[in-house]
């Protein structure tokens, strides 16, 4: 091929390139192979969890179980009712408070970086990220639910949940700040905006879809934490909106069900763990859904 | 004088005191003995300048001679680069820009300004983007006034009849042209005295180029407009006055030259400026 190129002079150095092209295609091809496997093997990974998760739990699944409190042993029926509320209500009191908290504190480190300090933030930011979230659940525990509340509940849940969402949002809203073009913060300010107008008007706007994602990020990975609310809201078996008691939460239900020695409850175990699935992509699709562009 | 075509518009907003008969005309934006500095790097040393209402003053020079950080000094853009300082006095009006008593804010309201790249807001419509500034300064206008202010400055950015139609589209869809022409819309719709450009053609087309060289022309019947530009035939085609710009072999810029466009193209008092215009170097 690259004699023709060349011309009829066969080049001293054509078979040389040759192999080196030969070769360079070889590791191409290799290397196309082996992301095309990883990414298979991710894909085939979610596809399996949540296949099997769908088998095992699609039978305890009827109105019934989204509607019903749970019954005891030898009952038929009953369902994840208070746990679905519960569940709801800790996602959207933790939230409420951490998704708000998070942005400010990436909007204080990428827009207001005063050095030393803001370093200081980000260094704590990473140490919260990394407490196992027993942890956090034990620290809350001692403080709130022995001291301050003094006794179990639904609000002290939240703060636990607040307290390891507070990292995540921070984190990836740090991340995609920093992907907003400075040219944009420059057209703002140039305009005669205040900063806090640049960050709130241009910055954060630009970034919407990133910022949804570090919002549905955390609450799907606080919706399934199961620690800290064993320690904190300890559950309930009745529908309670009330913060101040405990409160029942899908991944306790799920706990509960799957560690008593029953096969129904095993069943609804399953089960639960697909409400717990669909609720959160449900959330996740709803925020995004919400948060859309509208300029097109 | 193939240097210099298309002149009348210049020469018309000229008061009556046009080009052969050079006259004072009103002081908009006076620079005295201004350095930058980034950091201990001084970028730009004792440049004074006196920029002419309601005219075209080109600032060129070779890059590296702090032609843009100049321009960024203007409307204290500057200092929004960390370690960034300036030194020196800034005349708008009777407003002293450097007093310490002085707002940025208020400032650059004063002082619009282009950049190089067009960069419309992504997530804004096209109208958004042309009252931006009045949101962004928090004023309150009402639908008519928003309506009004909107047509008003993409007419005078020359874009209107191109996107009249597709207002609430973003204007990150429109062509590089239209978009640093919307970009010029953006800056003009909160009226300031003085718009400054920052080589605001040097990432467009030709076709494109010339269209806002057009606009600069037609502009500057009422602002007053400040062009970096590297590109010599540009600042002889659109400005009235010329700032020759070079950076010293320490690495800092100053003024070499400043004067009639016409005069320093075609006669220049400095060796450094009749190098560089014929092509010598830079």
């Amino acid at each position: 091929m690259s004699a023709a190129v060349t011309g009829a002079v066969p080049s001293p150095f054509a078979a040389a390139r040759h192999r080196v092209s030969a070769r360079r295609r070889a590791v191409e091809r290799i290397v196309t192979t082996l992301l095309l496997v990883a990414t298979v093997l991710s894909v085939a990974l979610l596809v399996t969890i949540l296949g099997y998760v769908i088998q095992r739990g699609l039978p305890a699944l009827d109105l019934d179980f989204f509607t019903q409190r749970p019954k005891p042993f030898g009952e038929a029926g009953g369902g994840v009712g208070p746990a679905l509320v519960g569940t709801l209500l800790l996602a959207a009191v933790s939230g409420a408070i951490a998704i708000p908290v998070g942005i400010a504190a990436a909007i204080f480190v990428v827009e207001y970086h005063s050095g030393r300090f803001a370093a200081t933030v980000r260094f704590a930011a990473e140490l919260i990220a990394g407490l196992p979230s027993i942890v956090v659940g034990v620290f809350v525990w001692a403080f709130l639910v022995r001291s301050v509340i003094g006794h179990y509940a639904g609000l002290a849940g939240a703060i636990a949940l607040a307290i390891i969402m507070v990292p995540i949002v921070a984190r990836t809203v740090e991340e995609v700040l920093r992907l907003v073009p400075h040219s944009l913060r420059e057209a703002a300010l140039a305009l005669g905006a205040p900063r806090w107008r640049v960050v709130l008007r241009v910055v954060l706007p630009t970034a919407r879809a990133g910022v949804v994602t570090a919002a549905v990020l955390a609450l799907a990975r606080s919706a399934g934490e199961t620690a800290p609310l064993l320690l904190t809201t300890l559950g309930n078996q009745f529908f309670s909106t009330d913060l101040l008691q405990p409160m029942a939460a899908l991944p306790l239900q799920i706990y509960q069900y799957a560690v008593a020695p029953y096969d129904d409850w095993h069943t609804k175990a399953w089960g639960t763990s697909l409400v717990l699935v669909i609720v959160i992509g449900l959330v996740a699709l709803a925020l995004r859904l919400a948060m859309r562009d509208r300029v097109r | 004088m193939t240097l210099v075509p298309q002149t009348e518009s210049v020469v018309a907003t000229a008061r009556g005191s046009g080009r052969a008969v050079p006259g004072p005309r009103e002081v908009a934006l006076r620079v005295d003995v201004l350095s930058a500095y980034y950091g201990s790097t001084r970028a730009v040393a004792d440049v004074s300048l006196a920029i002419e209402r309601e005219a075209v003053t080109a600032i060129i020079g070779p890059s590296g001679c702090g032609k843009s950080t100049i321009l960024r000094c203007l409307n204290r853009m500057h200092e929004t680069t960390p370690g960034a300082r300036v030194t020196g006095r800034v005349l708008l009006g009777d407003l002293d820009v450097y007093a310490p008593t002085a707002d940025p804010v208020q400032v650059r309201s004063m002082v619009g300004m282009v950049f190089q790249k067009p960069n419309p807001f992504p997530m804004m419509s096209i109208y958004e983007n042309v009252i931006a500034g009045p949101r962004l300064r928090g004023w309150r206008l009402s639908r008519i006034e928003q309506d009004d202010l909107v047509e008003r400055n993409l007419r005078r950015a020359a874009l209107w009849d191109e996107v009249k139609d597709k207002l609430r589209r973003s204007g990150a869809a429109l062509s590089g042209g239209q978009q640093q022409r919307l970009c010029i819309a953006r800056a003009l719709a909160t009226d300031p005295a003085v718009l400054l450009m920052d080589e605001p053609c040097s990432a467009l087309d030709p076709i494109a180029t010339y269209k806002i060289e057009e606009l600069i022309r037609e502009l500057s019947h009422d602002v007053t407009i400040i062009i970096v530009t590297h590109n010599m035939q540009q600042a002889s085609r659109v400005s009235t006055k010329t700032a020759f710009m070079l950076a010293g072999d320490d690495g800092t810029g100053r003024l070499v030259e400043f004067g009639d466009t016409e005069r320093l193209f075609t006669l220049p008092t400095d060796p450094r400026t009749e190098a560089y215009i014929t092509g010598r170097f830079g």
